[in-house]
Parts: C-alpha cells; structure tokens; sequence
C-alpha cells in the first residue's frame, strides 16, 4: 500500500508548448496558414494590378512611362525623403512573397503526409479543376519568372541593351527578343490560373461566405485573373507589334 | 409518360406479377488486402448476372456468396444500415467517393447507374487518418477523436425544459440541421486532393456553434475540434471536391464559417487564457 502511495506521478511524455503571441499561435495551423496565405495573397492581387496599370503608360510613350517610374520614387516626398515608401512597398512584397511562400510549402507538406499512399487508380474529379490542382506548379513557375524578370528589368538586364534609368529602352529591347516574349506570356498565362483559382479560394480562406455575395466570387476570380492577364500580355504583343520600340 | 419497355415497368401492386428486370455482365476490379500491413493489389472478378435493381452493396453481397461457395476468400467491405443514414459504407468507386451518383452513399446506388459490360473499379478510402483494416475495410475513428474534442454542450440537468423555451430562429435551425445531416461516413476525406477533413468539421462544429444551446462553449469547441483534424489530416486547398462527393450534399459555406470561427477563437481563448493563467 505505502509503495502504492508512495510512486511518483506520472511524468507527461511530451512538454506542452508555450502559448506564443496570437499570430504566432494562429500561424502554427493550418486554417492560420491560410489566412496568411489569403492576406498576402490579397496583397499580391493589388501589387499585381498595380503592376499591370501603371505598366499601360508604355503605351503613352516614353516620356510618360520613364516620368511614372521616376514618380514611384518620389511618393509621398518631400513628407518623407526620397524612395522610403517605395522601399516600404518593396519590403512589404518582400515580406508578403516570404509568407504566401512558405505558408505553401508547410501546407503541401502537410497534405502529402496526410496521404502517403496514393489512390491506386485514376480519380474522376468533379469540383477540383486544373487551376486549382495546379497551383503549386503555376506558383514555382510565376517565382521562378520573377527572379528572372527581376534581373531582366530592374538589376542588371539580361543580354539585351541595358540601360539604367530607361525602363522604356529596357522593355523594348528585352521583349523584342521572341523566346522572351515567350517566356513572359507563358508566365502570366501561369499567373492567370494562379489568380484564377487563388482569387476564389480567398473568399472560403478568410471566411468571406454570404449568400448575398458568393455567387459573385467566382465571377470576381474569372474577371480579375483575365484582367491581369490580357494587360501583362499586351506588352510583349506591343514590343513585337512594334507599338512599343527603343527607337 | 407512359412506360413503353415492359421490362423496366414495376410490379405491380393489383396482381403481384413481378417483372423480369435486366441482368448486366459487369468485370469488377477490387482491391484486395490481406491485412493492414500487407500488400494490397487489385483483382478482377467476371461477373455476370447482375440485376440492374440491386444496389451496389447487394452486388458485392452477390459476389462475396458466389466467391464463398468457389472456396475463395469474400471481399471486406463497411456496410451497416444500407439505408444512406448510418455512415458506414463507403468505397472508392470510378475513382468517386460513394460512386458517381451524387448526394448519394454507395448503399443507395443502384446498379442501374452502370452500364451492361462496364468494368467498376472499387479501392477502399485513402488517407493516413483512415488505415485500411483489410480489403475496402477501413478505420474512421480518427473522426470520432475530432467530435471528442468537441467537448459538450452546457444543459440544465433538472426537470425536462418546455419545448422550443430556447427561441431559435427558423433559418438558423434550418442551416444546424443542413450541418447535423453529417453522417461521417469520411467521404470528404476520401474525395478531397489533400486528405483534408474540413468539411467534417465545418458540419460537426456547426450544428453546434449555429444554435443558441451551443453557444457557451463555440470557441473553445472549434478550436480543440480543428486542432484535433490537423493533427490527423490534410488542409483545405478550397478544391470543393468534399461538397461534390458527400452523400448529404453538405455545402463548403460551413468550411468559411469554421475559419471565422476559429480566428475569433484563437483571439478570444488566448484573452481568456491571459486573465487565468
């Protein structure tokens, strides 16, 4: 009886964590890591047709869009000095793309562990549609175009005249070369259904569900990715059309 | 319109002269698996004979007998109630959960739904949080740990309440009841790209957290429930493959608002949880 009472209590196998600051705590799940993947995704929505939009001024010349790149620079100055909120901007994306970035990875990693053997013979999927079965190849694919539009037009220029300072000059040349006016298509052919799917998927993600608006979500999605992409699309169309030239 | 085959016309009632229903010739390709651990494979079984008004279990119960009195070993598979309100079959069947019918669980498919000469692949349920017992048996008591941690709901133990002294409006309890049709049959799981089990949940916490007696415990409710998924199954990619494949047509509206739910959760628990450390 004495050894009975006498035991010590049992220890727990594993530690309980210790409660992390609210976001922290909602990102450790994964309907968390979908809002994260939700908000930046909004985020990148507005960079992406903001993007689009102030790109159009190629089409009113060089003049105008040299004088809009210069203009980014100078938001908000003489508030605040030169190039801050353009850097806020672009450490914003930056953060943004990190997040939507590995919010993904965690989540395609949980889902793979959730399913170790696959079904053994072909699924007939109803609901589930390429875009969205897709989406971890169209995001690797519009990533992968970043880092290299990135070079292309803002770093160093990749093979094409390069001259700083000159977007318009940059753009003509770099797209007047057929296999990259290609590649930026397919990219934002790639980015298309990206939007396509991820523009709807928002909705569910954040818990945006009404009947006074759903049936207008998917329309939005179909609406926004078309616009996002017929406008990227229209310049290396321009530069090959000859709309748009270095000279 | 009047019934011009003879041979699809009904018994009928006035003389009990029963009809000659069509007989279909079907190859049926099972998964056949020893045991949990072992390797599964399909198999194919020719099998003639079939008539187009049994359901799809009856057509398995067929081919099990005529297995059975070959000497060969019957297929395993969940059947309970066979009337589409138990939960308890299940089947991967043309690569469709509960097959290609929708809003309907494979005891209520009929073999009419296929074609004389087809050949009807069937493999159990797939995810890790369902591991194949044997055969198109599989384990959904994973589900079962996600409604424990959905905890109780607050009642007054005394005498019995007058009915309806709780006022829920007409389409709040319409919308709980959507939810409460959840049979946890784990079609959703099964269906799903991602093995992701959200719309179990949704449904589970919903019924719930949508009425007035649910209330008390909303937060805590989604939060132990939806952690308790996680640590089990996938996460929702909003494919909406679950609401096509459930056999109560349980929308995805519910998935939205578990996300709603749970957000406010995590805020309003850790708030609890800071003034009561």
């Amino acid at each position: 009886m004495a050894t009975t009472l006498n035991r010590a209590p049992a220890e727990p196998v594993t530690r309980q964590r210790r409660n992390a600051p609210f976001p922290v705590e909602l990102y450790r799940s994964a309907v968390g890591k979908k809002y994260v993947m939700a908000l930046t995704g909004i985020a990148l929505m507005g960079f992406v047709l903001a993007h689009m939009v102030g790109n159009l001024k190629m089409f009113l010349g060089p003049a105008a869009f040299n004088e809009y790149g210069e203009f980014l620079r100078e938001l908000l100055v003489p508030i605040l000095p030169h190039h801050v909120v353009l850097w806020i901007m672009r450490i914003g994306l930056i953060v943004a793309f990190a997040l939507h970035i590995h919010a993904a990875y965690a989540l395609t990693r949980m889902n793979h562990a959730a399913r170790r053997t696959k079904y053994q013979s072909r699924r007939d999927y109803v609901a589930a549609n390429y875009a969205s079965r897709t989406m971890r190849w169209s995001g690797v694919i519009v990533g992968l175009f970043l880092i290299w539009h990135l070079f292309d037009l803002s770093w160093t220029g990749t093979g094409a005249a390069f001259y700083r300072g000159d977007p318009y000059t940059n753009v003509a040349n770099s797209l007047s070369r057929i296999p990259v006016a290609i590649f930026y298509v397919v990219a934002n052919i790639a980015l298309g259904f990206h939007l396509f799917h991820g523009s709807w998927s928002l909705f569910q993600s954040m818990g945006w569900n009404n009947p006074r608006f759903n049936r207008w979500r998917r329309d939005f999605a179909i609406g926004f990715a078309a616009l996002v992409v017929v406008g990227n699309v229209a310049f290396p169309i321009a530069v090959l059309a000859g709309v748009v030239s270095a000279d | 319109m009047a019934v011009t085959d003879p041979e699809r016309q009904a018994p009928s009632l006035v003389t009990g002269e029963k009809h000659h229903g069509r007989t279909m010739h079907l190859t049926l390709r099972v998964w056949r698996q020893a045991g949990p651990d072992s390797e599964g494979r399909f198999a194919d079984y020719d099998v003639p004979g079939i008539s187009e008004d049994m359901s799809f279990l009856e057509m398995l119960d067929v081919v099990n007998e005529r297995l059975a009195s070959d000497g060969e070993e019957p297929i395993t598979f969940d059947h309970d109630c066979r009337e589409g309100i138990c939960g308890t079959c299940s089947l991967m069947i043309n690569g469709r959960a509960h097959g290609p019918e929708r809003g309907t669980a494979t005891c209520q498919l009929h073999m009419r739904k296929f074609g004389d000469g087809d050949t009807i692949v069937v493999e159990p349920w797939r995810a890790e949080g369902f591991p194949i017992i044997r055969d198109l048996m599989v384990d959904r008591s994973t589900l079962d740990r996600i409604v424990e941690a959905g905890g109780f709901i607050t009642v007054s133990p005394g005498s019995a309440p007058d009915a309806n002294l709780v006022p829920v409006p007409k389409v709040v309890a319409d919308a709980s009841m959507d939810a409460a049709a959840c049979i946890q049959c784990g079609a959703c799981v099964a269906a799903c790209p991602n093995s992701a089990a959200n719309l179990f949940t949704a449904a589970k916490v919903a019924h719930l957290n949508l009425l007035p007696q649910g209330e008390p415990q909303r937060y805590q409710r989604v939060e132990s429930m939806v952690d308790t998924m996680e640590q089990f199954f996938g996460s929702c990619t909003n494919h909406g493959e679950c609401e096509e494949a459930c056999p109560k047509e349980i929308s995805i509206d519910f998935i939205a608002t578990m996300n709603k739910d749970y957000l406010r959760a995590k805020i309003k628990n850790r708030r609890y949880l800071s003034r009561n450390p």
